[in-house]
């Protein structure tokens, strides 16, 4: 299976005719690496990217709007805190059920990720996957089993997933090389 | 790690909601009862201890490009290595060592579908594992900006 990721009909280069394209892109790949921390960071954004200080807002501005950015703010380290038990839940449920219970798992507090991905028979034949950051591990255990008694998944083939590393943490990089 | 209580509010009220403003770290400063300089100190600060990745915007991966979680079943005592190869492999954000067979699991990111199956091809290649290759197929909920449970935290 061969899924896009990409929405080809996207097009953020909007009021291209006053804003550079290539200024655009440059202000993305610049926004991947974040804001400076100085008084006018937008300012300093512009000076970087051939824009004004007006048309960086009006574009964070219309990227909140129209999705591509999900959200502006602090982009908190878990692990650093104290988040030390981040475990991967995944299941194996027939695929006319996954929709709903992926639904009713996501709502629940203690998930943080959820998420339906093919299996890979024979080696991985799980499709729902749900995160849990956690502090403790036998508390994420428990928070677990809780979460299989509420949605009837006894019996479900499934695995936990526990990281004891984390080799690298950083956001994406989708329009810079690196 | 401990942090102070502005700091603790910098991370419940600013998770998102950034102000696009031409003085963005002035009006948290002012709605927290801080200085200007003191929120840009701060923040620096939080960043340079690695509480904070950056202040800045999350990107929807569907829209802003393609991406895909992998994962390799790494042999115990060459874990490390083929880890330090993953994450220099081009567009690699995310890797973490999980107890499974397949114990090394990485987000990759790239601008397009073809330039990302063109790195993991890559990748595959100089790792000589099978690579598991997960799209994402649906999301039910992707936000990690959930309120930190402080009181809960050693």
């Amino acid at each position: 299976m061969n899924l896009p990721a990409t929405r080809q009909d996207q097009n953020y280069l909007f009021d291209t005719q006053s804003i550079s394209a290539w200024g655009l892109l440059r202000l993305r790949e610049q926004l991947e690496n974040g804001l400076p921390l100085t008084p006018r960071p937008y300012l300093a954004l512009a000076e970087r990217t051939g824009l004004t200080e007006q048309q960086v807002m009006q574009a964070v501005s219309q990227w909140q709007q129209q999705g591509l950015i999900k959200r502006l703010g602090l982009v908190v380290k878990h692990r650093t805190l104290g988040y030390r038990a981040n475990a991967m839940a995944v299941w194996n449920v027939p695929d006319d059920r996954v929709s709903e219970l992926g639904k009713a798992l996501a709502a629940s507090p203690v998930v943080t990720l959820c998420y339906q991905r093919p299996r890979r028979l024979p080696n991985w034949p799980y499709n729902l996957f749900c995160m849990i950051h956690g502090i403790d591990r036998n508390r994420v255990q428990s928070q677990l089993e809780q979460l299989v008694l509420e949605h009837g998944l006894e019996g479900t083939p499934h695995a936990v997933l526990f990281s004891n590393k984390a080799y690298l943490q950083r956001g994406g990089r989708y329009v810079s090389d690196r | 790690m401990r942090l102070d209580m502005a700091d603790r509010q910098l991370i419940d009220r600013y998770q998102r909601d950034l102000p696009v403003s031409e003085r963005p770290y002035e009006d948290m400063a002012r709605e927290l009862g801080l200085t200007e300089a003191e929120v840009i100190e701060r923040l620096s600060t939080l960043q340079e201890q690695q509480v904070l990745s950056r202040v800045g915007p999350v990107f929807e991966h569907s829209q802003a490009g393609a991406s895909l979680l992998a994962a390799v079943a790494a042999p115990d005592e060459q874990m490390d290595l083929v880890a330090a190869r993953i994450n220099r492999a081009p567009g690699v954000n995310h890797n973490y060592a999980r107890e499974h067979t397949y114990n090394l699991w990485f987000v990759m990111t790239a601008p397009n579908e073809d330039t990302l199956e063109e790195r993991l091809d890559e990748l595959e290649h100089q790792l000589k594992l099978p690579m598991l290759r997960l799209p994402m197929v649906e999301g039910y909920h992707i936000d990690l900006g959930f309120d930190i449970d402080w009181e809960a935290l050693p």
